[in-house]
């Protein structure tokens, strides 16, 4: 495999609030290689969107990274000095967020602000940068775009929003493309075609995708691998088809269970997780998924797991682990 | 996109049913604002204002500094409209000038206004941390102090030409304008657009000029429209007590304090420039009204 364009390496990214530290990501490693889809998921909180906030060093007071790398092309983006940062932002490194509407200004035309995300850049003439906008909003799959790019953002509808939010992150070619929960402010139908969109893009252009999501369902409509996040922390990680197929930490294997399928039988219940993500000030002891754990073991109590090889390319956090835990199952009801 | 050829696409259609209906933010301000009576009235009003202070720069019925084209405390006839003051100085001449006075106060002060609370208003509330700290406190310390002392006294230090007194009187009036741009700005660098921007490489002061304020724009131009009549206000009060403009430059202030002392035999020397001074103030007045709600539609109705 290639050098990875992208390596984070025991991240800790804490909020210093008034009601104590928050441990929003409590030290996270993975690396991402060039023109890779890389999924991110978990529930809210779980420290996700902070991971890929930590990643372009947008973190806000009272966040701040304390500790762990980010190597991008040789360098330590955590150490860096803030003009390195922003020529990485948005050059190297591009970012779209969840709400498409909210992230484009709604004084400015949708055509200017591609133009601008460019000029931030590179110095282009502005006959130059108009046919780039246009060309990169033809490349998103916008209707009409010669016209199209001088209309404001209210004049889009929610996916042709998203799109000029995608155009605008593909304005300087980057290497790495952050999309955080880029479809959930879409409808359903809307959402097939950004993933569909994004897959495009990422196989046109070799653009690396790291796809933050609470969905297992656009994981799997985009991504060929997938880190499970669960309070700050990484709990599984490994191929998408395998963790789909044989997840082996039971969050994960909740996760899935808790997706309604079609082909489903109507009786069967859909799995929910009882209780609630943990305080992330002060963290359970042990497995910090034990008290919501149904598979746990007098281990998990007090004993922290860390990622542990459990197949092919795929580490887990757990003591017990689902093959374990069903193996067992089974004999109990046998 | 796989659709049949010639259908169009969900998001062409809604693109192109919304795109006839709405043009643009300023556009549609426009409109609110005639359909708000008062306001569309005092625009008129105050753009009638703006002629004659125009027109008062070439040419006036009569000479406004020489005495005794009329007779004293002449009243009002078919030559001097409005009668002619303790001097037998033309009225109608001097709130023409006057009118010019006022409106240079008015706007001059509100541009040096903007200027500074801008200024401080986008620093403040972008950086936050100690740059906060200091321009607050200045804008507090402002406040503390009452305002006609420190016109005054800047008044008597720098003199009482136009542009000294419209330095004077922004001086007190600074502090709404700045202190209106920190809260904007502190709400508006939170949204998701100016996030959007810092994530793709965006310098701050790009941030601040492109994104910031002119989201801010809004507010500010209501303000300054609010802002207008104050300083009228104020430079009356200042010409009033004898330390506004220079005589004898006729300000509505000044001619409304000549005419006080004859307010028994000639009263028709106080009314003018009072009514002139009044219906300005209620024009502007209204015509920020109008403005507020027709750049921010979303707070009424």
């Amino acid at each position: 495999m290639t050098a990875p364009v992208l390596q984070v390496k025991d991240l800790k990214t804490q909020f210093f609030t008034d009601d104590g530290v928050v441990k929003a990501v409590d030290g996270v490693s993975f690396d991402l290689h060039p023109g890779e889809t890389l999924g991110i998921v978990g529930e809210s909180g779980c420290g996700k969107s902070v991971t890929a906030l930590s990643i372009l060093r947008l973190v806000q007071e009272p966040g701040r990274i304390t500790q762990g790398q980010i190597i991008f092309k040789g360098s330590d983006i955590v150490t860096m000095p803030d003009d390195d940062v922003r020529d990485i932002r948005g050059k190297d490194i591009a970012m779209i967020f969840q709400d498409p509407l909210s992230s484009l200004n709604p004084v400015l035309q949708v055509g200017f602000q591609i133009e601008e995300a460019m000029e931030a850049h590179q110095k282009i003439p502005g006959k130059i940068a108009l046919s780039r906008a246009v060309q990169l909003l033809k490349q998103v799959r916008i209707p009409a775009a010669e016209t199209r790019v001088r209309d404001y953002p209210h004049q889009f509808s929610g996916g042709m929003r998203q799109r000029a939010m995608i155009a605008m992150g593909l304005a300087n070619k980057p290497s790495i493309l952050i999309a955080d929960e880029p479809t959930t402010a879409l409808d359903v139908t809307v959402q097939a075609q950004i993933l569909e969109l994004l897959r495009d893009l990422n196989e046109e252009t070799r653009t690396a995708i790291i796809l933050i999501t609470h969905n297992m369902g656009v994981v799997a409509g985009l991504c060929k691998r997938v880190l499970v996040m669960y309070a700050g922390r990484i709990v599984e990680q490994g191929p998408v088809d395998q963790i789909f197929k044989d997840p082996q930490h039971p969050y994960t294997w909740s996760l899935l269970q808790s997706i309604p399928r079609l082909d489903a039988d109507r009786k069967d219940r859909l799995l929910s997780i009882e209780g609630l993500p943990p305080d992330l000030i002060k963290p359970p002891p042990g497995c910090r998924f034990h008290p919501r754990c149904r598979f746990r073991i007098e281990r998990c109590f007090h004993d922290d797991p860390a990622l542990m090889d459990v197949g092919p390319d795929q580490d887990a956090a757990c003591w017990v682990t689902m093959r374990r835990a069903l193996a067992t199952d089974g004999e109990a009801h046998a | 996109m796989a659709t049949a050829p010639g259908v169009a696409t969900p998001d062409e259609y809604v693109g192109a049913t919304i795109v006839r209906e709405q043009t643009n933010l300023w556009a549609d301000a426009w409109r609110r604002l005639k359909r708000n009576r008062l306001a569309l009235v005092s625009t008129i009003l105050l753009c009638g204002l703006v002629l004659v202070a125009l027109v008062s720069l070439f040419w006036t019925p009569y000479p406004i500094w020489r005495q005794g084209v009329a007779s004293t405390y002449q009243t009002p006839n078919s030559h001097f409209l409005l009668g002619a003051d303790a001097a037998g100085r033309d009225i109608v001449s001097r709130l023409m000038v006057g009118a010019q006075i006022s409106l240079e106060v008015g706007v001059g002060t509100q541009i040096v206004v903007a200027l500074i609370g801008i200024t401080i208003g986008l620093i403040a509330g972008y950086f936050r941390g100690w740059l906060d700290g200091i321009f607050s406190t200045l804008i507090n310390i402002f406040y503390g102090i009452p305002d006609l002392l420190v016109a005054l006294l800047l008044v008597l230090l720098l003199g009482r030409g136009l542009d000294k007194i419209i330095f004077a009187i922004a001086a007190t009036r600074w502090m709404d304008m700045a202190r209106l741009v920190r809260g904007q700005t502190l709400a508006l660098r939170e949204r998701e657009f100016v996030e959007a921007a810092r994530a793709s490489g965006t310098r701050p002061n790009k941030i601040l000029s492109r994104h910031i304020l002119p989201n801010a724009l809004g507010p500010i131009i209501v303000q300054a429209t609010f802002g207008i009549p104050q300083a009228i206000l104020f430079e009356a009060f200042l010409s009033f007590l004898g330390l506004g403009v220079q005589p004898p430059t006729p300000s509505w202030g000044a001619m409304a304090a000549d005419g006080f002392h004859a307010l028994r035999i000639a009263p028709h020397i106080v009314l003018a420039p009072a009514i002139a001074l009044s219906l300005t103030l209620m024009a502007f007045n209204f015509l920020g009204d109008g403005l507020r709600d027709a750049l921010d539609p979303r707070q009424k109705r």
